[in-house]
């Protein structure tokens, strides 16, 4: 049962690495907005599209 | 064509589109209908001119998927003769901009967003216009801040932009209050990952220990487990539960008692009482239970706030209709220049220039020029009213018809507007009721507990002082409100976040108990059973031509004019034949040849050139000779008699009250099937009969939209407005139906009186588990260790019993509500994105 001596810091220093990126995620604002993030990943990334090829806007 | 032809065309019918109405807005399609958008190369229809410049917009920029994965149809665009160019003047840009290394930011409020696919059309849309380096756009709070080069693209650029897409912009100056409901957001979220990680670990320690209580275990491992589980209980109760000794502290410097006070007390005792076991090495501890209760806790208030942010960033949507420039005439030069202010520095007897299509920037009385106002803004009312010299307009009413000369009045926080305002305001913050009762009950409930368990000291002091700390601590651990205090916070909250998920976004905590009381729901009728919106209604022909060929010459004519009218014409038929040579009378009408003729078409006294009878109808004309007479009215909405049926099925009491004439609101109230209506009803009227009604001991709903019903659903039990509604309704409303339809109505009660139902069993349960275990506990027969679990069972049956809630019906949902409340993944659309 000695292991657990071992186990049980081990844990604990995982969950302060996991809770240190979290605050972090926090911080940089990956959580103030959480609606589009969701679908956005579905749409094509389209660098050119066909039919304005020079990506700005038609006049 | 650089797409790849394998990929099949995408589904450009998504978003809820049916066949008959427009692609761009879905608003039905009326007549035969002659406007289509070209998209992907097909054709699809669309209502209006502004929807189909929408649609090709959008087409041009090759971002049509927006179509593919919006959640809720568009807005219908809003004419706009807002000239952006004024927002390029140095000045205006120094006082609204900030400079960000070369380039400047600014931030926006943007009107119109329906869901999180608009906040992605706007982003990318900015992003391919040359010199935008930056451009996010949050849906849930509808800001947009844009960092931007200035002398590769000038702001009103990037406005009319925005407003080309069908939306509408407003610059705002960033104020404190954004970023403050931001920390606050964050430091929630920040506080619930430590209390559930904490949790987790604690849990995970307390079966060990639990076991070890039962097989045995060695005392050094006991021990060692027992430090483990208060290193980690430690930062979940000093950040964790942070927000709840805060809260206690404020309460009890105030001389009140919230539930924090018994919820911190609970907590410290708890916690102290571990702490002290943890180092006699003997005893009991109970980090489990501490790191529990805050996450509960942690979860509910979690959940709380990012309702009320989602609700005040619908409600804060007042500042969006006051516009921040205004046209002054300089009264020092003789010549009366014209100089672009800023709003705040108007002052009374400033003379100002409305144009059209402006909205009023201060209550004023006008000095030259007749004109139409449209006063939707405050009382609901989708027709306009005529304005000339001497009348006075308000601040935030929209002028539709010529540009006006205005002496200032009032400005600022002076206007009728702002009082309003200010009004609600101080109405909301002494609203409290049900909060203040169960406080009141919990903390009566904590002094018999702390009472009674002095006594149980006391008592086992005499007979067996070896005994008493146990049951003492027993007693107090069992006597936790924890279960009393989840009991209803989180058969709320799982209400709240199920409404939400079907369009009913809750404003009010106390509004699921209002909604479960109801007996009687009383309309508003404009906005609320009727859509709101002008249509043409009747249309009686005088001779040749006929019927088709008058509207079609109407909608010609109109087509010249943003009045709410002329849009109505044009919505009626579509332009099809074009008029030329047209003409625009403000107050009075239109004249314009069609074809090889000239038509008039406005007030009888216009089109027939001379005294005539008027009954309110718009009369088209042909060289002083009426040819057909149309009425204009509101329609009703398509489930509107399906709702008012559906609710008196419940055994509620269904009524109309109306500022509107007796023949409208008769006609209406005999095409929903309701038989109590009053109608001609002012403010101060309609405020009487509500309280007439809650006299009676009736348990009011109020349902509307517009500013006059502000007071009214102040006053009603429970009040629910149209999310199209006044921002004012929306401010002082409890309930907000999302879809702009009543349909969730009947499914917001049957959700309020299960919850209400969930409540009670929670509170039962939780009383009889206290009073049963209490005597137990104080006769010294419950060992703290059999209490903690009790009690933490309780609370999670409790729990468990109110997330019931939310389980089923998700599939049948019928309105797809856009901004779910669950905390998922998340990647803001921001820059890094696209480098």
């Amino acid at each position: 049962m000695n292991i657990v001596f071992v186990l049980v810091p081990v844990t604990l220093i995982l969950v302060s690495v996991g809770l240190w990126a979290f605050f972090w995620a926090v911080r940089c604002g990956q959580f103030d907005e959480l609606d589009v993030a969701s679908w956005e990943i579905l749409v094509d990334e389209r660098t050119q599209t066909p039919e304005s090829p020079s990506g700005t806007l038609p006049p | 064509m650089s797409r790849n032809l394998s990929k099949p065309a995408p589904d450009l019918n998504a978003g809820g589109i049916e066949p008959g109405t427009c692609f761009h807005c879905a608003e039905p399609l009326i007549g035969d209908r002659m406007l289509w958008a070209q998209l992907q190369g097909r054709e699809v229809p669309v209502c209006c001119a502004g929807c189909r410049a929408a649609a090709q917009l959008i087409a041009q920029l090759g971002l049509e998927e927006f179509y593919r994965f919006r959640t809720a149809s568009s807005r219908t665009p809003a004419p706009s003769t807002t000239e952006w160019q004024h927002f390029d003047e140095p000045r205006l840009i120094q006082a609204l901009t900030r400079a960000e290394g070369d380039d400047r930011s600014v931030m926006l409020l943007i009107d119109g967003l329906t869901c999180a696919a608009c906040s992605w059309l706007i982003g990318r849309s900015l992003e391919r216009i040359d010199g935008v380096s930056r451009a996010s756009v949050n849906s849930a709070t509808g800001r947009a801040s844009i960092v931007w080069d200035e002398g590769k693209v000038a702001l009103s650029r990037l406005l009319q932009v925005i407003a080309d897409l069908g939306y509408r912009p407003h610059v705002v100056t960033p104020d404190a209050v954004d970023t403050q409901a931001r920390e606050e957001q964050r430091a929630i979220l920040r506080r619930l990952a430590v209390a559930g990680l904490g949790m987790m670990q604690v849990m995970m320690f307390a079966v060990a220990l639990y076991a070890g209580d039962l097989q045995g275990m060695d005392a050094n491992i006991r021990t060692y487990l027992r430090l483990a589980s208060m290193l980690v209980a430690t930062p979940v109760m000093l950040y964790g539960g942070w927000p709840f000794f805060v809260g206690a502290c404020k309460a009890l410097r105030m001389r009140s008692i919230t539930m924090d006070v018994p919820v911190s007390l609970g907590l410290m005792l708890a916690y102290g009482a571990s702490l002290l076991n943890t180092w006699r090495h003997a005893g009991d501890v109970y980090f489990d239970s501490v790191t529990m209760f805050i996450f509960f806790l942690t979860v509910a208030r979690h959940v709380e706030i990012v309702a009320r942010h989602r609700s005040n960033s619908v409600t804060d949507s007042l500042g969006r209709t006051m516009p921040q420039t205004a046209h002054r005439f300089d009264s020092a030069s003789p010549e009366a220049r014209l100089a672009d202010v800023m709003v705040a520095e108007l002052r009374s007897d400033d003379q100002l220039l409305v144009r059209g299509g402006e909205i009023t920037p201060a209550d004023g009385a006008i000095l030259r020029g007749i004109t139409h106002v449209d006063e939707s803004m405050l009382t609901g009312e989708p027709l306009p009213v005529a304005r000339g010299p001497g009348d006075s307009v308000a601040a935030g009413t929209l002028n539709l018809g010529a540009p006006v000369r205005l002496r200032v009045t009032a400005a600022g926080s002076a206007t009728v507007l702002a009082h309003i305002v200010a009004l609600l305001r101080r109405g909301q913050a002494e609203r409290p009721r049900i909060t203040r009762a169960a406080d009141a009950m919990s903390s009566r409930f904590l002094g018999r507990v702390l009472l009674g368990a002095l006594i149980v000291c006391a008592f086992w002091l005499i007979v067996d002082p070896s005994r008493a700390f146990a049951a003492t601590l027993a007693v107090l651990v069992v006597a936790c409100p924890c279960a009393f205090s989840l009991a209803t916070l989180v058969a709320v909250a799982s209400a709240n976040a199920t409404l939400a998920r079907r369009g009913i976004l809750v404003t009010h905590q106390d509004a699921i108990e209002g909604l479960a009381k109801v007996t009687r729901v009383v309309f508003d009728k404009t906005g609320t059973l009727t859509l709101g919106r002008v249509s043409v209604t009747g249309c009686e022909t005088l001779g040749a031509p006929n019927e088709q060929e008058c509207r079609r010459i109407a909608a010609a004519l109109e087509a010249a004019s943003e009045h709410p009218i002329g849009r109505a014409f044009s919505a009626d038929v579509g332009t099809s034949v074009p008029a030329d040579d047209v003409q625009v009378c403000a107050g009075a009408g239109i004249e314009g040849n069609v074809g090889d003729r000239r038509y008039r078409i406005g007030t009888p006294a216009f089109v027939l050139g001379g005294p005539a009878e008027d009954r309110g109808a718009i009369v088209l004309g042909c060289e002083q000779k009426a040819l057909a007479s149309f009425t204009v009215g509101d329609t009703i909405r398509p489930e509107s008699a399906e709702i008012v049926g559906a609710l008196r099925a419940r055994g509620l009491g269904v009524e109309i009250l109306s500022g509107d004439a007796e023949g409208p609101v008769r006609r209406l109230a005999r095409q929903c099937g309701i038989d109590e209506y009053a109608a001609r009803q002012s403010p101060a009227a309609k405020l009487l009969r509500v309280k007439g009604l809650t006299g009676r001991g009736e348990f009011v709903a109020m349902v509307g939209d517009g500013i006059n019903d502000a007071p009214v659903l102040g006053e009603a039990g429970v009040s629910i407005a149209m999310s199209r509604g006044s921002a004012l309704a929306l401010a002082s409303a409890d309930l907000i139906l999302v879809g702009d339809s009543l349909r969730s109505l009947p499914m917001a009660m049957d959700v309020a009186h299960r919850a209400k139902a969930i409540m009670r069993q929670n509170l039962l349960w939780a009383a009889g588990y206290n009073l049963t275990a209490m005597p137990l506990a104080a006769l010294g027969w419950v060992p703290p260790w059999l209490a903690a679990i009790g009690m933490s069972l309780s609370s999670i049956l409790v729990v468990l019993n109110s997330l019931r809630l939310m389980r089923g019906e998700r599939s049948r949902s019928s309105v797809k509500f856009p901004l779910d409340i669950a905390p998922v993944s998340a990647v803001a659309l921001s820059g890094e994105l696209r480098s």
